[in-house]
């Protein structure tokens, strides 16, 4: 299609202030929250800003017909590349579809429009008496149509799980043009759980319109502790102690040494800058519960070693405790110019293991490692600190990663816990998954775009979508046998 | 990747960036487009599109400055003065980008490569060169300008967009408040009220529409001043902040009157220099980075900059002293951009509003949003800022409140102009005035006539 015609018929679905095409105006399309070098830029051909379902639709039919991939973009805070245009083809840019529909106290359900920022989504549901449970730390700008795709967590999914524990159902618009629903309001499934399947599939098998979310009521009380450790070793022990108990805080975090060298600083929080790791632990839930299970992972802590246990319960309080660890990102700009923040997930009983192994790493690389994790649900966020101005230090960073990956998923880990895989992590997965087991999602993915249109080059390493299986699961086989963990 | 800056025979480039004032390229790059600053962005969130972000502006200037794209784009001219420079996108930076020297360093690029029309030259010369170099030129105007309301010639003066620029546009609505009586640097002075310990001293930075239009919001700051223990003065020869300069990168002729302001200061020692417009502060504490490469001034204006006190800021760094009058009404505030963003000042202004007896204070929503004024923002971007008002209106007509509490006079009559126009007849106040009326008033407490110290 002639490229005049195909802006035309775009200027045609959604005005002429919904479309870019120039040059200069793509610029700011080709890059998405992601590392530079660890994922590539690439340009689109043109970006479109829609307001309903049908003009999306509209859009998709439009894109086939010139050919074009189309790619869904949210805020494009990802981490992982997801809404990158690896093809070039038309963004669809959900930023103008931002209205929350709906609040349904008595279903304790909102619907909302792809657009909405996760944070306001809380902040509006706040007077009500609830909030949206999953939070990523972008939550302040993330949108729920991306907290969709890829199956966002946060630090409070350890007691409330991620994000597909919280939609119920989905408008999507499908490669075909079609606008279907799945799921619904009522807790039961009949047939296929389409919904699951859209959770979580990046993009690639529909373009979120609706979201029928779970709202999540709020907690009668809330303490916030903070417990220094010697090292490590003991935080992770107290780690242990804590979930062996039968205890599940709403959060779980650690925060290392060197974390503690760039955060206390900052923020003045209050960790003791000497200690060589800080538990964060939060619990929620009526009062009197709340006082006992605190008095009680008080306890478990100062056995495992704890030189102290602070504890928060005022909101100013909390909020600053919190802040040291939500604002954690930022203030290793005090200690580098850049960071890489990884995603991993091990099995809990091997993070003491998994933390040594990082360490490691860090000396053979020469590479200053922070550590900042959900140490509850075993997510790792081993955060790089090196400056991209120095010759080589991103290839250093991209190869310290692959070791770090490799070391987690032969422990029984998984690639990531929650930024998705997008380009940045597609090269990995046959680590994880054998051939056979590629070939059962790409099933899944040829049955709903068949053409391969939906934001194509993700998730499935390079070249696997066009015609190299039978090369690729060779290759799989001959390398991994014995070492994948599923 | 990077143009490395050549620096031969004193040309300086960066890619399409060249001659003074170029975005430092260390500051560029340390951006690592993480997308955090988008929610706070005003014109993002009336937009949704990626350029009219803080990040998509930061990659616009990294691509300049790699040579990907003309420094003379109108993309390039159109996103640099869309941005409101509010700043609060720097406030949540993960990475502690600082923008707004990014954004202004831009602008001094387009300022200087920039083809103009003889008219557009004329109108700024006269608009920000002429009429803000010496603040006994603006008192003038000011003046003239009353004069032609009283005679039915206002007609003209809008038309310039004269009127606006000096908060003056709706003489109407702002008439009871217009201050009969500018305040002339080196002519008034308030002498403390003995609190404790040893005599104090301040000087009050008096800035050109607050010294004018608001110069009675002026005084009630010197008062609540004076009544918490500080003498306090207007030192002569001060001059306007430069401010509006910075913002539309003209950036030598702010330099001109930050040295101005600094040699006039300077008689007063260490003495905390006292601000009651969010915009003047910031700008004033930027004088260290403004001067920075200039030799004879950069230390002294860092030592300006680091004096330099908002007034909610300089009571919050002391006790106190409680004021008594009950005042039973109403209020919600307005954060300044400048004062929460660039000052990160937020909690000071709260405190003393809570600390008034009988004064109850609501929050709105998204007070910390900016409310579309931006300097001269409201008058080159009447349709954003337009649009930009009417949200915060909205949002401030939501509340109980009788009055918008804010601290900037920019803020003060835009907020005002918008509820006006979406029918609210809520009083707009600084919060200079608010603490004075607790404290007894103008009757409490007046100044020496002619008898700056300074």
């Amino acid at each position: 299609m002639d490229r005049e015609i195909l802006v035309e018929k775009l200027q045609g679905i959604v005005g002429k202030n919904g479309v870019f095409t120039r040059p200069a105006d793509l610029l700011v399309y080709e890059y998405d929250g992601s590392v530079d070098g660890a994922v590539e830029t690439a340009t689109p051909s043109a970006v479109a800003l829609p307001t309903t379902a049908e003009q999306i639709a509209d859009i998709v039919i439009l894109a086939r017909e010139a050919g074009l991939p189309v790619v869904a973009r949210g805020a494009g805070t990802g981490l992982s590349g997801g809404a990158v245009p690896q093809q070039g083809g038309i963004i669809i840019s959900l930023t103008r579809m931002n209205r929350v529909l709906e609040i349904d106290r008595e279903d304790r359900t909102a619907l909302v429009e792809p657009g909405v920022i996760n944070l306001e989504l809380s902040e509006e549901t706040l007077p009500h008496g609830f909030f949206f449970a999953p939070d990523p730390s972008s939550q302040k700008a993330c949108t729920i149509g991306g907290n969709v795709a890829e199956n966002s967590g946060g630090p409070h999914c350890l007691k409330y799980g991620v994000t597909t524990n919280h939609v119920l159902g989905l408008e999507i618009v499908l490669p075909d043009g079609r606008i279907v629903w799945t799921g619904g309001r009522s807790a039961g499934v009949s047939g296929y759980d389409l919904t699951g399947a859209m959770v979580g599939s990046e993009g690639m098998l529909g373009i979120v319109t609706k979201a029928l979310v779970r709202l999540t009521p709020s907690p009668e009380s809330t303490l916030v502790l903070l417990a220094p450790f010697a090292d490590i070793e003991s935080a992770s022990h107290a780690t242990s102690r804590i979930i062996a108990a039968g205890i599940v805080p709403a959060a779980l975090e650690m925060m290392d040494n060197l974390t503690i060298q760039a955060v206390e600083p900052a923020y003045h929080a209050g960790y003791p800058m000497d200690a060589g790791a800080v538990l964060l632990i939060e619990i929620d839930g009526s009062t009197d519960d709340v006082r006992g299970t605190g008095v009680e992972i008080a306890a478990l802590c100062v056995e495992s070693g704890a030189t102290e246990v602070r504890s928060a319960t005022e909101r100013a309080e909390r909020d600053l405790l919190w802040k040291g660890r939500k604002m954690a990102l930022g203030a290793m700009g005090r200690l580098a110019p850049n960071y890489y923040l990884h995603d991993t997930v091990v099995p809990r009983s091997k993070l003491p293991a998994t933390l040594r192994r990082v360490e490691e790493i860090s000396r053979d690389f020469d590479l200053p490692i922070a550590n900042v994790f959900h140490a509850g649900d075993g997510n790792l966020h081993p955060l790089m600190l090196f400056d991209r101005r120095v010759n080589g230090s991103t290839e250093r960073v991209l190869e310290a990663s692959k070791e770090i990956i490799t070391y987690c998923v032969d422990v029984g880990g998984a690639l990531s816990g929650e930024h998705g895989i997008g380009t940045e992590k597609r090269g990995y997965m046959t680590l994880v998954y054998t051939a056979d087991d590629l070939a059962a999602m790409a099933g899944l993915k040829n049955s709903f775009d068949p053409t391969g249109m939906f934001n194509p080059e993700k998730l499935f390493p390079k070249g696997y979508m066009c015609g190299e299986v039978r090369a690729l699961r060779m290759q799989a086989m001959a390398q991994k046998l014995g070492i994948h963990a599923l | 990747m990077a143009v490395a800056i050549e620096n031969d025979a004193n040309i300086l480039r960066l890619g399409g960036f060249s001659g003074p004032d170029i975005p430092e390229d260390d500051l560029l790059r340390a951006c690592v487009h993480c997308g955090m600053c988008l929610s706070s962005c005003p014109t993002y969130r009336l937009t949704g599109q990626e350029m009219s972000s803080p990040r998509g502006r930061l990659w616009l200037m990294r691509a300049v400055a790699d040579d990907r794209l003309e420094l003379l784009d109108p993309l390039f001219d159109e996103q640099m003065y869309q941005c409101l420079n509010c700043r609060a996108c720097e406030a949540v930076c993960p990475s502690g980008v600082h923008y707004g020297p990014l954004v202004e360093a831009s602008r001094a690029q387009l300022e200087q490569h920039r083809p103009r029309s003889a008219q557009e030259r004329a109108l700024r010369r006269v608009g920000l060169d002429w009429l803000f170099a010496d603040s006994g030129r603006l008192r003038l105007v000011v003046r003239m300008l009353r004069l032609a309301e009283k005679t039915g010639m206002t007609a003209l003066a809008r038309r310039t967009g004269l009127l606006k620029l000096l908060g003056m546009e709706d003489l109407q609505a702002l008439t009871p408040e217009i201050s009969r009586r500018p305040i002339v640097p080196g002519n008034e002075r308030w002498l403390a009220d003995p609190v404790s310990g040893e005599r104090r001293h301040a000087r009050l930075f008096n800035g050109c529409v607050m010294g004018t239009v608001f110069a009675n919001t002026n005084r009630a700051a010197a008062r609540v001043v004076a009544r918490n223990g500080s003498d306090i003065d207007v030192p002569v020869e001060q001059q306007c902040c430069g401010a509006l300069h910075v913002h539309a990168g003209m950036m030598e002729e702010a330099r001109v009157l930050a040295r101005r302001n600094i040699d006039a200061f300077e008689r007063s020692g260490d003495d905390p220099i006292i601000v009651t417009a969010a915009g003047c502060g910031a700008a004033l504490k930027e004088y260290g980075f403004l001067l920075k490469d200039d030799a004879a001034y950069a230390e002294r204006a860092q030592r300006f900059s680091d004096r330099v006190r908002d007034f909610t800021e300089y009571l919050g760094e002391r006790d106190l002293v409680p004021p008594s009058k009950p005042v039973p009404r109403t209020v919600t505030y307005q954060e300044p951009c400048h004062l929460v963003h660039a000052q990160r000042i937020s909690r000071q202004p709260r405190d003393l509003m809570n600390a008034i007896p009988g004064l109850e204070l609501v929050e709105m929503r998204e007070s910390s949003l900016c409310c579309g004024s931006a300097g001269i923002y409201n008058i080159i971007r009447e349709e954003m800022a337009n649009e930009l008002g009417d949200r915060k209106a909205r949002h401030a007509m939501e509340t109980p409140a009788t009055e918008v509490i804010t601290a900037n006079p920019g803020c003060q009559m835009q907020v005002r102009a918008s509820l006006r126009r979406n029918g609210s007849s809520a009083r707009v106040r600084h919060i200079a005035e608010l603490l004075d009326e607790s404290y007894g008033g103008a009757k409490s407490k007046r100044a020496i006539i002619g008898r700056s110290e300074y």
